[in-house]
């Protein structure tokens, strides 16, 4: 956990508003896992106030990659950004993706911009384990797949790929599965989340996620992000310290 | 070299320096003491400790405003059993000052904690909390009651003898009558402002963005009415005062202190930038020695009206 200024080494404009910031950081690119997330004050100014959450996308050598759509305030200031400014960034914050188990397979779920962390955890899976990978979106619009392998795509409206939601896609295709141990890492929206909890559990596959919820601090002092802990019902976890990736089992979404 | 003497009193407490932070935003001192060395600020306010376990509110917890941010957390503590155990011993190897904020729902509950406190020779002074927004029993109801403000003053008095701030709301007409009482029934001093009553709506669903309707507001977007607070009390009780609102950078302390502040709390701005406390304490110095100011005290209240 530290604060320091990095530098935005390359800017990559994706399709649909999505932009990637290659940023300088030997130190985070070293220590930084699947799944962690740096917490980044886009403007010295009072608004934006807080600092805003990303998940790294992806780490090359002494580099390491933001993936973001611009939404709000904050996106939009930190998109007018150019190559050779300097970003605050505190971090590596949270708990990563475990992927240490005992597994062969590796499903990868992700929907809108959720797939964000998974370039990276790809990167680290690739030659180790077998990847699939289940993409969902409203609409081909909202379908990212920069740096993915072994794709399938879910569209609501059936604009590309299987008509539905990504959990539905993914439950079709469960069906077929073999005797392989398979292990599922997920990031999206709540409700695909809350969807695939229960078909995960059903199925008794184990299943990582990473959770989203408004943050200020990112590292605990807040204590602005609970989420509800399934094993004790009277104790919340912070999704900023005790996640955001969480084993399905553990929370209650 | 730094010449200026940064240490203040603030009733029977003397601290080393006037940077203090606040209760609510710095938990328990472990997660900050990672970026700040705890051993250079004045004091640490502990997150608001009740009698027993906390859960605190359902989330949306917080969100932000222009310049602020709504916060209703619902005082989620660890109890007071486990902050003896566990969080005291933590702080006293920091060697820093722990000033303990209580949240209580009964009179009898405050007097409970601070007697269950009293000798644990790391706590400086208390913090009384009459003024928390978020819950529904205590809190509010006690700071909008200037008869309940003076008679838990009365009672924390009559129970221990270390120094007392009471810790007031600002949604109150007159918060220089809350002071007032606070001082009669023996506190030390008060700090002022806790946060003010505020709420968002979600224009597309109609719904409240927090689950508890109501947060409490804080950041710079307060600060011009902390400093008016700070500013009425000074004028009119002879008490002495923690500013709180919005400090933001050591430019922002001095006013507080010019407004009739004997030290500051360091809030929001914790959560945007966890050095920010040796960054002000370091401007203040600063400050200081520039403008040949020998005690950092002769700030407080130095305002020049016309």
């Amino acid at each position: 956990m530290n604060i320091a200024e990095n530098q935005i080494d390359e800017i990559i404009e994706l399709e649909y508003n999505i932009h990637l910031f290659k940023v300088i950081s030997p130190e985070i690119a070293r220590k930084i896992n699947p799944g962690e997330f740096l917490n980044i004050r886009i403007s010295e100014l009072a608004i934006p106030l807080f600092r805003r959450p990303f998940s790294v996308c992806d780490v090359e050598d002494d580099c390491y990659y933001l993936m973001f759509s611009t939404m709000g305030t904050g996106t939009k200031l930190l998109a007018s950004k150019k190559p050779g400014d300097f970003i605050d960034v505190l971090g590596p914050l949270g708990n990563g993706f475990n992927i240490v188990d005992d597994f062969d397979r590796a499903i990868i779920i992700g929907g809108g911009l959720g797939v964000a962390p998974f370039p990276y955890l790809t990167r680290q899976l690739k030659g180790k384990k077998e990847i699939i990978s289940f993409i969902g979106g409203r609409t081909k619009n909202d379908v990212i797949t920069y740096g993915l392998e072994n794709i399938s795509v879910a569209t609501e409206d059936g604009s590309l790929g299987f008509k539905g939601n990504v959990i539905e896609l993914l439950e079709k295709e469960l069906d077929k599965t073999d005797n392989i141990k398979s292990k599922i890492f997920a990031c999206g929206p709540t409700s695909m989340l809350k969807a695939l909890k229960i078909l995960a559990e059903q199925n008794n596959i184990d299943c990582e996620i990473s959770t989203e919820c408004t943050m200020a601090c990112g590292f605990g002092i807040c204590q602005g992000c609970p989420i509800q802990s399934s094993a004790d019902e009277d104790k919340y976890l912070l999704v900023c310290k005790d996640g955001p990736v969480f084993n399905s089992k553990e929370i209650i979404l | 070299m730094s010449k200026v003497n940064l240490n203040v009193k603030i009733g029977n407490l003397t601290l080393r320096n006037p940077i203090m932070l606040a209760s609510g935003t710095v938990g328990y001192g472990n997660e900050i003491s990672e970026f700040i060395d705890l051993k250079k600020i004045g004091a640490i306010v502990t997150k608001s400790i009740s009698l027993k376990p906390r859960k605190g509110n359902k989330p949306q917890r917080i969100m932000e405003t222009a310049a602020g941010m709504l916060n209703a957390i619902g005082l989620a503590n660890v109890g007071i059993e486990k902050f003896i155990k566990e969080k005291i011993p933590f702080l006293k190897k920091h060697d820093v000052p722990i000033i303990c904020n209580i949240a209580a729902s009964t009179i009898e509950e405050y007097v409970e904690c601070v007697s269950m406190l009293e000798h644990e020779d790391g706590i400086h002074a208390f913090e009384i909390n009459v003024s928390c927004p978020n819950v529904k029993e205590g809190g509010l109801q006690f700071g909008n009651d200037i008869k309940m403000v003076g008679k838990i003053t009365e009672k924390v008095r009559a129970n221990t003898t270390k120094p007392i701030i009471i810790k007031l709301s600002p949604n109150v007409s007159y918060i220089s009558d809350f002071a007032q009482a606070a001082k009669k029934e023996g506190a030390d001093a008060v700090s002022a402002i806790n946060t003010l009553v505020g709420t968002a709506f979600n224009i597309k669903t109609r719904k409240p963005k927090l689950y508890n309707i109501t947060g409490g507001l804080s950041g710079p977007a307060i600060k011009p009415i902390a400093l008016a607070k700070v500013f009425e009390i000074h004028r009119k009780v002879d008490i002495p005062i923690i500013g709180i609102g919005g400090i933001m950078n050591w430019q922002d302390a001095v006013e507080f202190m010019i407004a009739g502040s004997s030290a500051v709390q360091l809030g929001t701005v914790n959560f945007i930038d966890p050095t920010a406390a040796e960054k002000v304490l370091k401007g203040l110095t600063d400050y200081c020695n520039e403008n040949n100011i020998e005690q950092v005290s002769s700030i407080t209240g130095s305002y020049q009206l016309d």
